[in-house]
């Protein structure tokens, strides 16, 4: 478990994005930083307040309301020397930057023969229960998941995001960074001195022996307070955080549930042909002879996201929902 | 994997000058490289009618002036990108046609490793960031491109090919919108060759094809696609005016395509009459400008037809040494996946 020994030293999650895009625009100066909104306002988020004064308008770049503009010229920089940073504000803005990111920046290496490539970074963001209704709140990261020659990165705690999206940075492939946008105010542990995780590694966020619970992004801190819960009637969970739907380390989901026997997935995407799915998938395979329970999923409701509170609440799993699911499956009924 | 022989053609002048190309050498230079066109995909052709050729294959024939008008008025180290007919941009840009052959024929010695193929043909060693498949997908790269030139001062310009079909796209008007905004060096040719596939533009594009670029400012200029002087000496000054800083141009030229759409697209009358095909022919481009240069007495047609000659069996070489090339080994189908 890489608990952060951030010695005392407690910022958001917004503050440890911010503070990976400073140092890298400090460490190497191709990098730079477009979207729109970016500069001066420093998203639509805030999350980027202030680092314009420090790298100016022409790294970080206020660009017009052009998703698939911005993506593509972002990866014909990043094959000729650049390294950029795209920020999409909504993750549902995707459906707008697909043939860039999926045709394009996916494919380049492989159809060059390996001549080209595209070190490009792509932060969107992801997650409902903010009342933005249908065309706001999706977690589409399954979409590029899918797709050979693109990374994902979904981070669950201002730590990871903030060594995570450094390395996504120095990738030489095309990545894109998932950021809940209702985790920019969560709080942890982070390091003064410079550091950075490699894509592709989980992390335990909590050890426990009964009961295997992968989670990715906000939905870390939903199965946190479910195992919180499940404590107190005896049941000890595990705390599973791939970091990256790709590269997945699908090591640590296989010995985390050959250890404890049971498995529930959950994550923010669509339930159906989602995140969950694949993960389930590749946890059966491998754990097959070791588990005592069909491995479980949990995703977000197979339906457009409503914009009413008392129904969005409703299409997200919750600790209340991955408790009960952990209980049911413990046979503590 | 086969060592490539690389029959490179000769690669293209610095730029500086103020406008097109006058001197004989370099007349004859943009001769050889129409002709190389022609032949490289006379001999695809053939190649895909007798059924030694996978996939598809859109010709280039007709056009052959405005890639090497524009990529003469080129460094080797500018930058271009290509579309689905592009194997003229990239042999235009330096490529060496054996390799190219290679690489449509699938074989582990062509540019791409046998990955891309026809419409994926990629040389960055002479700045072709790459054929693509998505009808004016590359317009984002190309922009890019000059972002990077623009922000790393190297000086360099980027050139994005495209047809008129592609004004048809959305993200071409994007680009153009920041390319103006951020005065990037690049250059957008469109290659009007009347027909988006199997539709006349008529059916396709509103208003006029300039007033598009127009209506973003940008400095915009139409020219006959057919004469390689009007095109080379436009696009000296476009090349040098975004070199400059002054910022991007959009470069209409008028031109036809002599095949159809693919190699198999045979019946085309149902699109557009033979007498049509017929009239543009009479207005051939090499032919334009092996009568100029003929009738300004600058050569003579003893030296066109060594220069013919020697493209032709350059060709052949070049095919059949793709042709005997191997494959690709089974094990390269999943590198190059990730850098």
């Amino acid at each position: 478990m890489s608990t952060p020994n951030g010695n005392g030293r407690v910022i958001t999650m917004g503050q440890a994005i911010k503070e990976a895009l400073a140092e890298e625009l400090r460490r190497d100066p191709t990098v730079y930083v477009m979207g729109e909104d970016v500069a001066e306002a420093g998203t639509a988020f805030k999350v980027l307040k202030g680092l314009v004064d420090e790298f100016g308008p022409e790294r970080v770049i206020d660009s017009p309301i052009s998703e698939p503009g911005i993506t593509g010229l972002g990866v014909g920089a990043a094959m000729t020397g650049m390294r950029p940073v795209v920020d999409i504000m909504f993750g549902d803005f995707s459906t707008l930057i697909m043939d860039q990111m999926v045709n394009q920046a996916a494919k380049i290496h492989y159809m060059s023969g390996g001549k080209l490539k595209v070190p490009m970074v792509l932060r969107t963001t992801m997650g409902a229960t903010r009342r933005s209704a249908a065309q706001h709140s999706q977690s589409l990261h399954a979409w590029f998941s899918h797709v050979p020659g693109i990374k994902v990165v979904i981070p669950s705690t201002p730590y990871d995001a903030k060594g995570l999206l450094k390395s996504a940075i120095r990738d030489e492939n095309p990545v894109v960074f998932f950021e809940d946008k209702m985790m920019y105010q969560l709080k942890g542990e982070v390091p003064e001195e410079e550091y950075i995780i490699p894509l592709g590694v989980a992390d335990v966020k909590r050890e426990g022996s009964d009961i295997t619970i992968v989670a990715t992004s906000s939905m870390v801190q939903v199965s946190l307070a479910a195992a919180d819960k499940l404590a107190e009637i005896g049941i000890s969970a595990e705390i599973v955080d791939p970091r990256c739907t790709f590269p997945l380390d699908k090591d640590a989901l296989i010995n985390s549930a050959k250890k404890t026997s049971r498995v529930i997935v959950v994550d923010e995407g669509y339930e159906r042909y989602g995140v969950t799915a694949e993960l389930a998938s590749v946890i059966a395979d491998g754990a097959f002879y070791y588990l005592d329970a069909p491995v479980k999923r949990m995703g977000a409701m197979d339906v457009p996201i409503p914009f009413s509170p008392v129904l969005e609440d409703l299409t997200v799993p919750t600790p209340d929902t991955v408790f009960e699911m952990a209980k049911t499956l413990c046979g503590a009924a | 994997m086969a060592k490539a022989k690389g029959t490179k053609a000769k690669s293209t002048k610095p730029a500086g000058k103020p406008a097109g190309k006058e001197d004989v050498e370099d007349l004859l230079q943009m001769y050889e490289q129409m002709v190389r066109i022609r032949e490289f995909e006379d001999k695809v052709n053939e190649l895909y009618t007798s059924a030694k050729m996978p996939g598809l294959a859109h010709l280039y024939i007709g056009e052959e002036a405005i890639a090497v008008g524009v990529c003469e008025a080129l460094n080797s180290d500018d930058y271009i990108t290509s579309t689905h007919r592009g194997h003229g941009h990239c042999i235009a840009k330096g490529a060496a046609v054996d390799i190219m052959f290679a690489e449509l024929l699938g074989k582990a010695a062509g540019y791409c490793g046998g990955k891309g193929g026809s419409m994926h043909i990629a040389d960055q060693a002479n700045g072709n960031l790459g054929a693509n498949a998505i009808v004016g997908g590359s317009a984002g790269i190309a922009a890019g491109a000059a972002f990077s030139a623009k922000r790393l001062g190297t000086g360099q310009v980027a050139v994005c090919f495209f047809g008129e079909g592609a004004l048809g796209q959305g993200l071409l008007y994007e680009t153009m919108n920041m390319a103006q905004l951020w005065k990037l060096p690049v250059i957008f040719v469109c290659e009007n060759n009347m027909y988006n596939e199997y539709t006349h533009y008529n059916e396709t594009a509103a208003g006029t094809l300039t007033g598009r670029a127009e209506a973003f400012g940008i400095y915009t200029e139409e020219i006959d696609g057919q004469d390689i002087r009007v095109v080379n000496e436009a696009a000296t000054r476009l090349v040098e005016r975004a070199r400059k800083g002054e910022g991007p141009a959009f470069l209409v030229c008028n031109t036809y395509r002599y095949h159809g759409h693919h190699v198999g697209d045979i019946d085309r009358a149902y699109y557009r009459p033979k007498e049509e095909e017929l009239e543009w022919q009479q207005r051939d481009p090499i032919t334009i400008l092996a009568d100029w240069i003929i009738n300004q007495k600058l050569s003579d047609q003893s030296v066109l037809d060594h220069i013919q000659a020697d493209v032709k069996s350059e060709v052949a070489r070049g095919a059949e040494f793709a042709l005997n090339a191997p494959y690709p080994d089974p094990s390269e189908v999943d590198t190059n996946v990730y850098a």
